[in-house]
Order: C-alpha cells, then sequence, then structure tokens
C-alpha cells in the first residue's frame, strides 16, 4: 500500500504540472467559447463550454469507433512524439520531424505501391522499413552537419522541411507520377497498405507504434547508448570528460529521431493515406513538438500525450457537428497547454503548488536553441 | 573593530531544511565596522547556508538581523544588496557568454533605475576597481574564456562595484595561488581600512590566523567557539571544527620509484583563444611517485591536464604511457589502458549532478563489464552499478542518503568525494589530479591525501596539479614548477623551498 502510494506521489510530481497545464487550458479555452459564442446568432450561451467539451469527449472516446479513431490519429503523433523527444534527451531540438516525416511518407508510399501485388507481408514490411530507412537518411544530414560543422540543428532541421516539400513535390510530378490520375500522386498501395485489426481503420501501425514507446524507453533506460544520450544532453563536458564522443551521439541520435519520425510518416501513409501527393499535411511534424513537450520526453508521458492530441482531432468534427464551435478551438487548447507549460509559474501560483521546481530541461534546449545557445567562436573585442 | 555598534548581527537563526537537517541551530555572529571575520568550519557545517540567509536566498525558521542595530527583513539578494551586503559566492554566478563588464553591471540596473546602461564607462571604471585591486582583467573578455581564478576576480569585483559595505566571501582563496591570496588579502585590508566589514568562509587554517580580526567557528549548525588570532592556533581550531584531534600535516612516507609510467615529451598546444599555451613541455612521472605541478593559474595547467585526458589536440610532441604512445588516443582508450582523471572542475566535468549518485560513480566505466553487457554489450546491469555504488559509498565515506541520491543535493565535499572514489576505486597506472581538494574542508582534504598516498604506495603514478602551493608542497615527491608553458624548475620534495618555488611561478626565473 505504502509502495503504490510512494509511486502514485512520483507519478504526480512529474505529471502534475503538465496535467494542470491541460486544465488551465480547457478553462481559458472556455472562456474564448463563451466570448466567441457573442458574436454568433445564438448569442450568449454561457454553457456552451460544456456541452462542446462533451461533444469533444463523446467524439474522442464515447463509442468504439470513436476510440479507434482517436487512436489512429495519435499513433503518428506517438511516433514523432518521441522522435522529438529523443532529440531532447541529447539536447537536440529536432523540428524537422516535419521533413523526415514526409520523405518517410513518400519513401513508403513508392515502395508500397512498386509492391502493390507482392504478397502483403513483404509489402508492409519492406515499404515501412524503405520509410524509417528515408526518415533515418533525412535525420542524419542536419546530425552529421552539426557534429562535422556545428551548424545549429533548429536551423539546418528548418531549412530541410522546406527542402522536402520541394524536392518531394518534383518527385511525384517528375519521377514517380502514377499514369491515370489527373493530378499528381503515387500508385495505390494495393497490398502493402496496413492491415486493418479493429473496426473500420484501426491499423497495425496503433500496435507498432505502441510498442515503439517501450522499445525507446528501453533503449533510454537500460542501454549505454540512451545512457549515453542522456549524459551528452544533461553534461556534454562530463560526457567527452567520461569517453563519450558526443559528435558521434549527436549524429545518432539525430538519425534515430529521423528514423522515427520517417516511421510515423510510414504508417500513416500505409494505414491511412494510402498515395502521396504534394501538399499532404505535414502538421504532426509540429504538433509531435508540442506533444514531446506535455509527454516531458518521457516515452509514457509521450504516449498519453500523443493519445490527448488524437482525441482532439478525433473529437473536434463531432464537437462542431453538434455545438457549432469550430474545430480550430482546439488549436487554441493546444497552444494553450504548451504556453501553460512554458509558463508553468502560472500553473503553480493558479494552483498553489508548492511542491520543488523540477526544471522542465527540454524547454530549455527549446529556448536556448533560439537564443545563444550555438553561440561560440570568435571572442568580442 | 571596537565596542561601538556592530554593523551586523545575526541573533538565533535557526533554519531546518525539508530533509530534516538542522543547517543552523540558534546561531549568534556579529560583524564589527572594518572587521575581517572568518567563518570557520567543515562542508556541511552549515556556513554558507547562514549566509545564504544573510543575502536573502534562503529564509530562516527563527531569528533576526539587525544591521547598525536596526532589525532588518532580507527577502532576497535585492533587499540585501540595497543594504551594502555583497556576496562572493563558491560556484560563481556569471553568465559565460557575457563580457566582464556586462557581468558586473547586471543586475546592478535595479539600483540605477532609468539610466541607460553605459558599458564604456563601466568598462573604466571596472578596470580602475580592477587595478586598485591588482586584478589584471580586461572589462571585455567573455567569461567563458577565462579561467576559474579569472571568475573568482570578476566575482569580486561585481561585490566590490555595488559599493557593498559588507562583503561575503565563500571560500574566496580555494582558486588562488599564494600570490593571489597575499593579493586579496592586501584587498581585504584596504576595504577594512575605508570601514567596510568583510566575512569570509574558510576552511584553511593558516590563512584565517594570518588575516582575520576574529574567528567564528561552525559545526554542525551551531557556533562552537569565537576567537580572536593572537588567542588561538591551530590545532585549536582543527580541533573545535571538525570535533576531533586532526592531523594536518600528511605523513607522506617514503616512495619508491619505479619504471617510468608517463612520458611527456616537446608537447605543444593551443588555447581556447589559439594562443600557444604549451611551449614544448617535458615531464617524467615515475611509478609509485607523485609529481606535483605549481604553478600560478593559467600558465598552461588546464592544457597540460586536457591533452593528458585527451580532450585536447595537441600541436606538437608526444604522450607515453608505460611506452606506449597516446598522443592521439581517445579519452576511452586511454582510460583502458590505466589512466585516470580528477578533473579540477567538479560539477562541470567531474559529475552530472542531474544523474545519482550510482550513475556517477560508474559514469567513466558506463560501458565495461561489469557495469554492461548482454547483447553487443550495451545492456547497462543496473545490479552491478548499484552494488558498485553501495561498496564505494562506504569505502569513501560518502555521506549521502542513498544511491539513488541525485549528485546536486550532496555537498562539495561529497561530490568530489564521488569523483575520487569512482577515479581511485580501480587499479590505475596514473592518476591526474587537477585541484582534488579545492574547497573542501580539512576532514576531507585529510581522506583524500590519505587515498592519494595509498594508490602511490601500491604502484601508481600520480601527477599533481594544485593551484595551492602547500597542497604540492605537502604531497609531492617531486615539484615541477609550469611557467609561461614550460616547465622552470625541478625539486626533490626535500629541497623544495617556498620562496624559491613562489618566485619561480611568479617570473619564471629562479633570480627576478
Amino acid at each position: 500500500m505504502n509502495r503504490a502510494r510512494t509511486v502514485a506521489r512520483q507519478i504526480w510530481q512529474v505529471a502534475s504540472i503538465p496535467f494542470l497545464a491541460i486544465v488551465l487550458a480547457f478553462i481559458v479555452a472556455a472562456v474564448v467559447i463563451v466570448v466567441s459564442s457573442l458574436f454568433t446568432s445564438t448569442g450568449f450561451e454561457p454553457l456552451l463550454p460544456l456541452a462542446a467539451y462533451g461533444s469533444l469527449l463523446a467524439g474522442a472516446f464515447g463509442s468504439d469507433n470513436a476510440i479507434y479513431n482517436t487512436l489512429v490519429a495519435a499513433a503518428p503523433l506517438i511516433l514523432g512524439g518521441l522522435a522529438v523527444g529523443l532529440g531532447f534527451k541529447a539536447g537536440l531540438f529536432n523540428i524537422g520531424v516535419a521533413g523526415q516525416f514526409l520523405v518517410g511518407a513518400f519513401a513508403a508510399a513508392v515502395v508500397g505501391a512498386n509492391l502493390a501485388d507482392a504478397p502483403g507481408a513483404i509489402g508492409v514490411v519492406l515499404a515501412t522499413a524503405a520509410g524509417a530507412l528515408a526518415g533515418a537518411a533525412f535525420g542524419f544530414i542536419p546530425g552529421f552537419l552539426k557534429a562535422r560543422t556545428g551548424a545549429h540543428e533548429v536551423v539546418t532541421t528548418i531549412m530541410l522541411n522546406n527542402a522536402a516539400v520541394l524536392l518531394l513535390t518534383w518527385a511525384v510530378n517528375d519521377l514517380v507520377r502514377a499514369p491515370g490520375f489527373s493530378f499528381p500522386r503515387t500508385g495505390p498501395i494495393g497490398n502493402s497498405a496496413l492491415p486493418i485489426l479493429l473496426g473500420r481503420n484501426l491499423h497495425l501501425g496503433i500496435p507498432l507504434a505502441i510498442l515503439t514507446v517501450f522499445a525507446v524507453r528501453w533503449l533510454l533506460d537500460r542501454t549505454t547508448i540512451g545512457f549515453e544520450i542522456r549524459t551528452v544532453g544533461q553534461n556534454p563536458n562530463a560526457a567527452r570528460y567520461a569517453g563519450m564522443r558526443p559528435v558521434f551521439i549527436t549524429a545518432l541520435t539525430m538519425t534515430l529521431s529521423g528514423l522515427l519520425a520517417g516511421v510515423a510518416g510510414a504508417i500513416q501513409m500505409l494505414g491511412v493515406i494510402g498515395f502521396y501527393a504534394p501538399g499532404i499535411t505535414a502538421s504532426v511534424g509540429f504538433d509531435s513538438i508540442a506533444v514531446a513537450l506535455l509527454g516531458r520526453s518521457n516515452p509514457i508521458g509521450i504516449l498519453f500525450a500523443a493519445i490527448l492530441f488524437g482525441a482532439f482531432r478525433a473529437g473536434a468534427p463531432l464537437m462542431q457537428i453538434e455545438t457549432s464551435v469550430p474545430v480550430e478551438v482546439i488549436d487554441i487548447i493546444q497552444a494553450l497547454v504548451i504556453l501553460f507549460l512554458a509558463a508553468d509559474l502560472i500553473v503553480r501560483r493558479v494552483f498553489r503548488i508548492r511542491a520543488p521546481k523540477a526544471e522542465i530541461v527540454e524547454l530549455k534546449t527549446v529556448t536556448q536553441s533560439w537564443a545563444g545557445g550555438a553561440a561560440s567562436g570568435a571572442p568580442p573585442s | 573593530m571596537s565596542d561601538e555598534q556592530p554593523v551586523l548581527e545575526m541573533r538565533g537563526v535557526t533554519k531546518r531544511f525539508p530533509t530534516g537537517t538542522l543547517a543552523n541551530d540558534t546561531i549568534d555572529l556579529d560583524v564589527g565596522r572594518g572587521e575581517i571575520h572568518a567563518l570557520l568550519g567543515e562542508n556541511g557545517a552549515g556556513k554558507s547556508t547562514l549566509m545564504n540567509i544573510l543575502y536573502g536566498l534562503v529564509t530562516p525558521d527563527a531569528g533576526e538581523i539587525l544591521i547598525d542595530g536596526q532589525p532588518v527583513t532580507i527577502q532576497g539578494p535585492a533587499d540585501a544588496i540595497a543594504r551594502g551586503i555583497g556576496m562572493v559566492h563558491q560556484h560563481f554566478m556569471l553568465v559565460p557568454v557575457l563580457s566582464v563588464a556586462e557581468n558586473v553591471v547586471l543586475g546592478n540596473e535595479i539600483v540605477r533605475a532609468g539610466q541607460l546602461l553605459d558599458l564604456g564607462e563601466a568598462a573604466e571604471q571596472i578596470k580602475l576597481f580592477a587595478r586598485k585591486l591588482g586584478f589584471d582583467i580586461d572589462p571585455g573578455t567573455r567569461i567563458d574564456q577565462l579561467s576559474v581564478g579569472q571568475q573568482q576576480r570578476v566575482e569580486i569585483l561585481k561585490a566590490i562595484y555595488r559599493n557593498a559595505r559588507i562583503l561575503v566571501l565563500d571560500e574566496p582563496t580555494a582558486v588562488l595561488t599564494p600570490q593571489e591570496t597575499r593579493e586579496i588579502f592586501e584587498v581585504f585590508r584596504r576595504l577594512r581600512a575605508e570601514g567596510a566589514s568583510v566575512i569570509f568562509i574558510s576552511h584553511k587554517l593558516d590563512e584565517v590566523l594570518e588575516i582575520a580580526d576574529r574567528i567564528t567557528v561552525i559545526r554542525r549548525g551551531k557556533v562552537v567557539g569565537s576567537r580572536k588570532p593572537a588567542a588561538t592556533n591551530e590545532n585549536e581550531l582543527a580541533e573545535l571544527m571538525v570535533g576531533r584531534a586532526v592531523n594536518l600535516r600528511v605523513d607522506r612516507g617514503r616512495s619508491h620509484p619505479g619504471d617510468v609510467a608517463l612520458e611527456v615529451a616537446g608537447l605543444r598546444a593551443k588555447d581556447d583563444r589559439g594562443h600557444e599555451a604549451l611551449r614544448g613541455l617535458d615531464l617524467v612521472v615515475r611509478a609509485g611517485e607523485i609529481v606535483g605541478i605549481a604553478g600560478v593559474a593559467g600558465n598552461g595547467q588546464d592544457e597540460i591536464v586536457e591533452s593528458l585526458m585527451g580532450l585536447r589536440r595537441p600541436t606538437a610532441g608526444t604522450v607515453r604511457l608505460a611506452g606506449e604512445e597516446l598522443t592521439r588516443a581517445t579519452v576511452d582508450h586511454r582510460r583502458d589502458r590505466g589512466m585516470s582523471f580528477v578533473p579540477a572542475d567538479r560539477q562541470r566535468f567531474g559529475l552530472v549532478l542531474t544523474y545519482p549518485i550510482d550513475d556517477n560513480l560508474a559514469l567513466t566505466r558506463y560501458g565495461d563489464p561489469p557495469f554492461a553487457g548482454g547483447l553487443a554489450g550495451i545492456i547497462r546491469n543496473f545490479r552491478a552499478i548499484a552494488e558498485n555504488a553501495v561498496r564505494l559509498m562506504k569505502e569513501f565515506d560518502i555521506r549521502a542518503p542513498g544511491p539513488k541520491a541525485l549528485a546536486a543535493t550532496l555537498s562539495g565535499g561529497n561530490q568530489q568525494k564521488v569523483i575520487v572514489a569512482r577515479e581511485f576505486g580501480q587499479e590505475v597506472r596514473l592518476l591526474v589530479l587537477d585541484q582534488p581538494t579545492r574547497g573542501l574542508d580539512v576532514g576531507s582534504i585529510e581522506f583524500i591525501h590519505k587515498q592519494v598516498i595509498a594508490r602511490r604506495d601500491r604502484g601508481a603514478a600520480v601527477l599533481l596539479i594544485s593551484a595551492e602551493l602547500d597542497e604540492v608542497l605537502e604531497l609531492s615527491d617531486r615539484i615541477l614548477v609550469v611557467f609561461r608553458g614550460n616547465i622552470v624548475g625541478s625539486f626533490a620534495a626535500e629541497e623544495a623551498q617556498r620562496e624559491k618555488i613562489g618566485l619561480l611561478m611568479a617570473t619564471g626565473a629562479a633570480r627576478a
């Protein structure tokens, strides 16, 4: 009994701020909903937020299908969140998940289309592997540049995001455009589609994503590689002194991060989208950053954060249908969650938390990435 | 120093930390105008807590603070600064990417609200202060390009720049050379002459006796005595501090030098700014001997250590261990060959503060059996890591709630013991010790020195780099003097003369 209480306290210690940030975000968003109701035909509706949140909940968890929808939406976020979180562990801010996701999705689409008539097992495995490799390669580039030249990963990954979009648009137009369609796209993936396990859409990618959560956790907690990644993130000087090679670890971490993002792209392609066409959404890339922050880079935390964000996506349409509250409110809630995480002092004040301030190291990585983190070199004269 | 109103009184100050430790137990302290007051005690005795209360960093549970006889409440450093209290912390509070001038004026805007920041004038003023204090510092230099010793001078400048009347210094001399120490003592005296008061926390008995007007000894959160230097001696103070008789002089015994273990020949290396810091340095350390390097900070010591560790690539020359050339070997390879390092900056290099003790005790061997094994040797063995921690914590008397306590929660002395335990806890050929006892209390120093000698007697070669000439003189079998990247003198322990070494350290020549 005592032990259970200790565990509960430990969980509360790490999870309290994210949890309360979510609560606070819902409260503030409720105010937004009420205020905005003044400008609609229905007029002032103080109880509208309750109705909206009720529909949101029903849309996300109200039925088997709702739950499947939530999980399908969560799966790429789980993997993307792990990609960003892994980077945070090494003190790296991988903003390039969007690009790595697209590259992975594209590679999976091309390989999948080519194996459309092959036995399903072969197509699924090879197409997913292609997505993983493509993402890894695309993550390796900024990793290598940082390791070799010190080029900051935030800058290079942002640029590579654009490079990915343009490169893939060209590739779909000129290299792999499937005949017989009125717009540029890759061919149908046929047998390479991920098998549906439950309902209409719960595909194999969901258990794969959840399995990956535990694989990443194992890597970080139980292996020397994970120890190296964490040490480089916590104290690169001590890592060097201990005989680790921060340069190598940096490149490796970015590659692994890209790999996870690539798998995210692959399962989204093979389980949901089905073909690559220019303009397919890469919002997963940026939501992943929010998921990693909310999950505090902890794989289990990321799992829950991704399911929450998946629930938002899955439940929002019903909310709009039933209460006319636009789906964009979800974006407001997500933004508020991150805002309150970053300004956790607000959360502490509101909820009167006295617990010792556990630093959110990820935020340090984020903020230092933007200001002075990479500063080095010539002394000011 | 007189019977007049004390400038500062602390009465019945009590602080119990949430962990249950009673850091300060009804402490009374008074400091007179123009008094140099030493606060003596072991690490964890509560000196720093008391001073942090004075500076508003820690809220006391009970007790009051009076300045010029008036009770005051100090709720934060801003209050303290406004009341003329300046503090130089043991761990520097500097922004590494800002210049000296920027760091000195930082936080001072509160006092000069409404004015524009005039860095040029600030720089002039800082130069003036620096010259007055005998420091040679360019206000435009970035902090991360200064040595630890120079950084501390910036801290002192910072406090003085804010017109502190009561200057609190936490272990100020720990990083200074004898010359620098004399200089800073001269500063203390000048401050005293102008009516300012200096409270300095120290564990160095000779210094306390030399400079202080009054010495207050704290042990386990209580004041155990207050003495005037004329009426006491080192042995009495040490006993007050530790609570038992202490062996102040290490019994070094005889050394039995064997084969050459470390051989450095013609070593050249550049510092972070690209200036040549080592200029063809030669040195030899034999198995079973302790070689100490004396020198003023910034004469190439850091570069020697980093070249030996494998963290800095020499531009020329060789490093050999037992005949094997390791000049360009990786850190890992050097460790495998039996090299072990105690770095100078324990928090930057020696430890990962956010890790528990057990991970830190395995930090430099994390990938070797028994700490890792299994498939491809990458599975960490937590049982071995825990057992290692329990054993070393006992053997090296590391005081902590348990092996899972975070390194950040330990006192400086215990942090250093973690590093020493890790680096000494295996058989080694060569031990490189860089400032191994900086900032530690008498008890911990005694312990670490004994361990060093025990290692030597078991056949390890020991290279000791220390800014404290006393430590070098006491511990070394052979003493080398480094000056501008070269060894300019070599003495056997028996014939080493303080004055001669001091002169060599300062000028690089035996005659000025």
